[in-house]
């Protein structure tokens, strides 16, 4: 430990932190789609139609059973079959992220909606908003408010889970910081930069979602 | 969309001694990883939960750590960063001659990391029991140890039998992550048949059917122990 070589990592500082911009804007766009998408997969459950209620379900338990490195490997696979041609790893892992998230925040959103009290609905249609108004106006602004620590929990797992990327090789901060390490013979410093890197967000990120919950909490 | 279908692939040999040998070395990895991280995680709860403040400081500590850096991350580090740090004997040892290097590294990163979520839920089931329970064991006379024994933890360890259920079912997916440092399980298998074959299609498909059929039958499974075991009168179990 005693020749531990900062230098590497000030030389390579460029490279590290256009790695860690695309863990970020990774990070930011899956948290986007996965809530868009998993918020339309809670209110479809919660509004019990028939089959379509059943499928959202399916979709919820069958994606919360498989690996995220599979997911992946599945989008990696299927993307660029479908358009029939090349793409970008980059596109292929955002897609596959939401689908896999949306399953996980679809089931924080559901929780959320059902701790409002089922009296706020009956009184946003007696006041003679339709079901979706009702929805958008009434429940979901309180859903979401309360479920503000939760999500960014699962932000913070998102944000960790992004370093499956490596799978396909896309160039996030763990890919970058791996390519110099292993071109610069300094694996030792470059993972535990690594470490502590996502460690620092991490770690920054859920003790603010802990003040929010106290914040928050009646 | 251009693709030649041919699910018979999958039953052809290697393939499918290749499908069965991956689940089996997902099954072994994620049951080993397991033991650790069910009696580590058991352990921490207790620390976390008990009355000696460094305990306590101890446990949360481990489990901040463990939970705030990502599993492939902590799994390059045991594997690439640990052996360097040991003095040079013991360093080498670790890389090459301990038996199959890179699984053991596998089951000891994944039990570790999964320690620090049973923690938490082992807390969780002990703050569930309630703080009366262990003051009427004080008051009967047991001490600190026997209230655990015969009070908090059998009372715990069956209410949070669903949250401990996906959580091995957790180490079960996470398993996959084993891959990249080179153990060739289920996730990695299905890789190897898309990369001989080009029938990617048919191999993640016959993985991903592996995967929700474990899943599901671990579920169903808990679910009957649930039952079996539940503690009757408390509003959780009606």
């Amino acid at each position: 430990m005693g020749d531990f070589d900062y230098s590497v990592i000030f030389d390579n500082l460029p490279l590290l932190i256009d790695g860690l911009k695309v863990t970020f804007l990774l990070t930011i766009l899956a948290v986007v789609g996965g809530i868009v998408l998993g918020t339309l997969l809670a209110l479809i459950r919660i509004a019990k139609v028939p089959v379509i209620s059943w499928v959202a379900a399916a979709y919820v338990n069958f994606f919360r059973s498989l690996p995220l490195i599979l997911v992946i490997f599945w989008l990696y696979f299927l993307v660029p079959l479908f358009l029939g041609r090349p793409v970008g790893s980059f596109y292929s892992v955002l897609i596959a992220f939401i689908l896999f998230e949306a399953a996980y925040y679809s089931e924080i959103i559901r929780a959320g909606i059902s701790s409002i009290r089922s009296g706020q609905v009956a009184a946003g249609r007696a006041i003679g908003l339709s079901y979706p108004q009702t929805m958008r106006y009434i429940v979901l602004p309180q859903a979401f408010r309360s479920m503000v620590p939760v999500l960014l929990t699962q932000a913070i797992v998102l944000f960790q889970d992004t370093s499956l990327v490596y799978v396909v090789g896309l160039k996030d901060f763990l890919v970058s910081a791996e390519l110099i390490a292993n071109r610069d013979q300094r694996l030792v410093e470059m993972f535990v930069l690594v470490a502590i890197v996502y460690f620092f967000f991490s770690f920054a990120g859920s003790l603010y979602a802990r003040h929010l919950q106290r914040k928050l909490s009646v | 969309m251009n693709y030649n279908w041919d699910w018979g692939i999958l039953f052809r040999e290697p393939y499918f001694d290749w499908l069965v040998e991956g689940l089996m070395w997902t099954v072994s990895l994620s049951l080993l990883a397991w033991i650790i991280a069910f009696s580590l995680g058991s352990i921490l709860g207790i620390m976390r939960t008990c009355s000696s403040r460094p305990l306590q400081l101890i446990a949360t500590a481990y489990v901040e750590l463990f939970r705030n850096i990502p599993l492939l991350v902590q799994l390059f580090l045991w594997y690439f960063v640990f052996p360097e740090l040991l003095p040079d004997d013991a360093g080498r040892w670790v890389k090459r001659e301990m038996p199959m290097p890179a699984l053991t590294t596998a089951i000891i990163a994944l039990g570790l990391y999964t320690a620090s979520r049973v923690c938490e839920q082992v807390r969780s089931g002990i703050a569930a029991v309630g703080p009366g329970q262990r003051n009427a064991g004080k008051a009967i006379g047991m001490n600190e140890w026997q209230v655990y024994r015969y009070i908090l933890l059998p009372n715990a360890f069956r209410i949070i039998i669903p949250p401990l259920t996906s959580e091995f079912l957790t180490i079960f997916k996470n398993s996959s992550l084993a891959l990249t440092i080179g153990v060739v399980e289920l996730t990695a298998m299905t890789r190897q048949i898309e990369e001989y074959t080009f029938q990617g299609f048919e191999a993640f498909t016959a993985a991903t059917l592996i995967y929700s059929v474990v899943t599901f039958t671990v579920m169903l499974l808990m679910r009957i122990v649930e039952r079996r075991v539940r503690i009757p009168g408390m509003i959780s179990t009606n």
